[in-house]
C-alpha cells in the first residue's frame, strides 16, 4: 500500500481514468503548471490534446465541457475555487442538469465538475464560501463532499465514469491528509454512507472535512463515557438517508457537521429527512452546527469563530443528551 | 443568373422552408386554440437562414439552436410527427413530452437541443465540436442564435473557446432586428454582429437571411473552413420575422410599424425562392406544386399523429433526472 494525500489520490484518479479511457480529458485554467497538484505528469502521459488550459471564462468551460460530454466525451474541468462555479451557474443549471430531463433521456452528459474550498485563511467573502448546497437544490446533479484519500480515489473514479454531472468539492482543510490506498483499483459507489465509527448515544453526521472534526469529537466524548456513532455520507446527491436513519434509529440523537452555510444546507436537509422519518426515534431535538448566515470576513479575528469546530461538536453533541 | 447548386438540393431546400413554414402555421393555429400550452416562438419569415445553414451540413454534423426552435430541428431533418407530439406534450413527443415547444432535440439527426436560456447554447455547440476534434470524426458543429444573444457573456465566451482551439464550428447569428421589441442598433454600436468576429480572431461574414442559396453558399464555405481544420467562422444572416416574439403576444406593440412588417413580407423567403424558381433554378411552378401538396399532407399527418397520441403517464416526470 502507497500512503498518499488527499490531492494526490485525486491526481491519480484522473491518471488512471485517463490512461484507461481516451475519450477522459482534463480542462481548466492553469492545469498545465498544476497549482494545486492534481495534475502532476498528465501533459507528459497524454499530451496537450487532452490537458488543455483554458481562458478565464467559468461559464464558456461548463458549456464546452458539457457539449463535449453530449457527443461522447468525458471532460473533467477544474474551476480552482468553488466560488468561481458562481459565473458559471446558468451553464451546470440549465445545461448541465437538465439536458437529459429536458430532451427526454436523449442527451448524457458525463462531466466532472471539480473545486475546492479554501476557508479559514483570510480570503474573504467572495473565496471562502463552501456552496454545496446550493448545488443540492437542483435535480440532476451529483454531488461528492470526501472527507480523506481513500474515498476522494474511489469516488473520483466513480465520478469518471458516471454518465451524469458530478460536482467534486474538494476540501482544503484536508488536502494534505494521508490515506493508505491499495495498489489494485477500486471504486467506490455513490449513495453509500461509510460508517466511521460505531457508537450508541449520539449520531455525528459529518461532511467533507467536518468529518475528521466529527471524530476528534468523538474521541474527546469517549473520554467522558459517550459514545458517537460518525456518519460521513461522502456524496450528498445521491444522500444515503437509509443509512443516516438507521443510526438515528439506534442512537435517538443527531447532529449534523456542515461546513456550509446554515439556511437551506446540507444540514438542514439532513435533519428535515430524520425529522420526517425518524423523528419517534428521537430522544432529543436535533442540533445542526454550521457556519452562521453571514458572509466569511478577512480578518482572522472575525473568520475564526465562524466555522465549525470540534468543541462546537462536543457542545452539540452534549446538549443532545441534556 | 443560374444555379450551380445542384437540383436535389434545390428542391429539397424549398421542400424544408415549406416545412418550416407550414408546420409553424398549424402549430400556431393550435396554440390560438388552446391545444398547444406554454411558449411557442414561430419563425415564419426566417425560414431561408434556417434551411440554407442546415443544407450546408453533413447529416451527422451537429446542430444546437434556442427557443425560436421548430425550423432547426425541421431543417436538419429531424421527422414530424414527433416534433408536434412534443408541442402537444404526448408520449410519443421526440422529448417524450419533457421539452416541449422551446427544447426540441432529435439525437439521430444531430440536432443536439433547443435551449431556451438565450446564447446558453453557444458553448454547448462549441463543446460539441471540440468533441468533433478530438474524436477525429470530422463533423461540424452549427449553432444558431438571435442578435440579442451576441450580447450575453456566454457568446463571448463560446466564440472564443471555438477560435482559441480552431474548433470546427459555424456561428449562425440570426439577426432579426430584436430582441424581443429592442431594436438591435439600441444594444450594439457595431453595424453587423459579424463585425465581433475580428475580437475573435476568426472570419464574419453577412449574408442576406432571406436568400437560401446566399445563406447555403456562405455557410457552405465556413463549413468546409471548419472541416479542413481553419477554425469558426461567425455568419450573420440578416432577417426578420413576421410574427410577433412569441405566439398571442398580439400587436398592441409599438416597437415596429406595418409598414415595416409589409416591407419585408416583400422579401418572404418562400415567394423570393418562388419567383427565381424558372429562370435560375429550372425548376417549374408545378413541380413546386406538388412539393407544397405532398409537405402539406405531412403536418396535416404530423398534426393526426400528434392529437392520437396518448400523454405521458404521471411517473414519467419521475424519470430521466438522472442517467442510468
Amino acid at each position: 500500500m502507497a500512503v498518499k494525500t488527499y490531492l494526490q489520490a485525486i491526481r491519480d484518479a484522473q491518471y488512471e481514468e485517463m490512461a484507461r479511457d481516451e475519450t477522459v480529458f482534463l480542462m481548466g485554467e492553469d492545469t498545465r503548471c498544476n497549482i494545486f497538484g492534481t495534475s502532476t505528469g498528465l501533459i507528459e502521459a497524454f499530451g496537450d490534446d487532452r490537458v488543455r488550459d483554458t481562458p478565464i471564462s467559468e461559464a464558456g468551460m461548463a458549456g464546452v465541457a458539457a457539449g463535449a460530454a453530449m457527443v461522447g466525451m468525458r471532460p473533467i474541468v477544474d474551476f480552482g475555487m468553488s466560488t468561481f462555479l458562481f459565473p458559471a451557474v446558468d451553464q451546470i443549471f440549465s445545461i448541465a442538469a437538465k439536458s437529459h430531463y429536458l430532451y427526454g433521456g436523449q442527451a448524457r452528459v458525463p462531466v466532472v465538475l471539480r473545486s475546492n474550498m479554501i476557508y479559514g485563511v483570510g480570503n474573504a467573502a467572495q473565496h471562502s464560501d463552501r456552496p454545496y448546497s446550493m448545488f443540492m437544490t437542483m435535480p440532476g446533479l451529483k454531488i461528492m463532499i470526501p472527507s480523506n484519500a481513500y474515498d476522494m480515489k474511489g469516488l473520483m473514479k466513480t465520478a469518471i465514469r458516471d454518465d451524469n454531472p458530478v460536482l467534486s468539492f474538494e476540501d482544503a482543510l484536508i488536502w494534505s491528509s494521508k490515506s493508505a490506498i491499495p495498489e489494485e483499483e477500486y471504486l467506490i459507489p455513490f449513495g453509500v454512507a461509510a460508517v466511521k465509527r460505531e457508537g450508541v448515544d449520539c449520531t455525528v453526521v459529518g461532511i467533507g472535512a467536518m468529518v475528521p472534526i466529527a471524530i476528534s469529537a468523538a474521541d474527546a466524548l469517549a473520554k467522558d463515557g459517550i459514545s458517537v456513532e460518525v456518519i460521513d455520507p461522502r456524496t450528498v446527491v445521491p444522500l444515503d438517508s437509509d443509512s443516516i436513519l438507521k443510526s438515528v434509529a439506534k442512537c435517538g440523537r443527531l447532529v449534523v457537521v456542515d461546513v456550509g452555510h446554515e439556511c437551506c444546507g446540507a444540514a438542514a436537509e439532513i435533519a428535515a429527512i430524520v425529522a420526517e422519518h425518524g423523528f419517534w426515534s428521537l430522544r432529543a431535538p436535533i442540533v445542526r452546527v454550521t457556519t452562521p448566515q453571514t458572509h466569511i470576513p478577512f480578518s482572522s479575528a472575525l473568520e475564526k469563530g465562524l466555522y465549525p469546530t470540534v468543541d462546537r461538536v462536543v457542545a452539540a453533541v452534549r446538549r443532545t443528551l441534556g | 443568373m443560374g444555379s450551380t447548386i445542384q437540383r436535389e438540393i434545390l428542391i429539397e431546400m424549398y421542400r424544408r422552408m415549406q416545412r418550416i413554414r407550414l408546420f409553424e402555421n398549424a402549430a400556431e393555429e393550435m396554440h390560438r386554440k388552446g391545444e398547444i400550452q406554454g411558449s411557442l416562438h414561430t419563425s415564419q419569415g426566417q425560414e431561408a437562414e434556417i434551411v440554407g445553414a442546415c443544407a450546408a451540413l453533413r447529416a451527422d454534423d451537429y446542430m444546437v439552436g434556442n427557443h425560436r426552435s421548430h425550423g432547426h430541428p425541421i431543417a436538419k431533418g429531424a421527422k414530424l410527427p414527433a416534433l408536434m407530439a412534443e408541442l402537444l406534450g404526448r408520449s410519443t413527443g421526440v422529448c417524450g413530452g419533457k421539452g416541449g415547444s422551446m427544447h426540441l432535440a432529435d439525437f439521430s439527426v444531430g440536432s443536439l437541443g433547443e435551449t431556451s436560456i438565450v446564447g446558453s447554447g453557444i458553448p454547448v455547440a462549441a463543446g460539441a465540436a471540440l468533441g468533433a476534434k478530438m474524436q477525429k470524426s470530422g463533423r461540424v458543429s452549427l449553432c444558431f442564435f438571435g442578435d440579442g444573444a451576441s450580447n450575453e457573456g456566454a457568446f463571448h465566451e463560446g466564440l472564443n473557446f471555438a477560435a482559441i482551439w480552431k474548433l470546427p464550428a459555424v456561428f449562425l447569428c440570426e439577426n432579426n432586428r430584436f430582441a424581443v421589441t429592442t431594436p438591435a442598433a439600441q444594444t450594439a454600436l457595431v453595424a453587423n454582429i459579424a463585425d465581433r468576429a475580428a475580437a475573435y480572431g476568426m472570419p464574419g461574414v453577412v449574408v442576406d437571411g432571406q436568400d437560401v442559396i446566399a445563406v447555403y453558399e456562405a455557410v457552405a464555405e465556413a463549413v468546409q473552413f471548419a472541416r479542413s481544420g481553419g477554425g469558426p467562422t461567425l455568419v450573420e444572416a440578416k432577417t426578420y420575422r413576421f410574427c410577433e416574439h412569441a405566439a398571442n403576444m398580439g400587436r398592441a406593440f409599438s416597437y415596429r410599424t406595418d409598414a415595416e412588417i409589409d416591407h419585408w413580407r416583400l422579401r418572404d423567403p418562400i415567394e423570393l425562392f418562388r419567383g427565381r424558381a424558372i429562370k435560375d433554378f429550372e425548376l417549374s411552378l408545378e413541380e413546386l406544386a406538388l412539393i407544397d401538396e405532398a409537405v402539406n399532407s405531412e403536418v396535416s399527418a404530423a398534426v393526426a399523429f400528434a392529437r392520437a397520441s396518448g400523454y405521458p403517464v404521471p411517473s414519467a416526470a419521475f424519470t430521466d433526472i438522472f442517467a442510468p
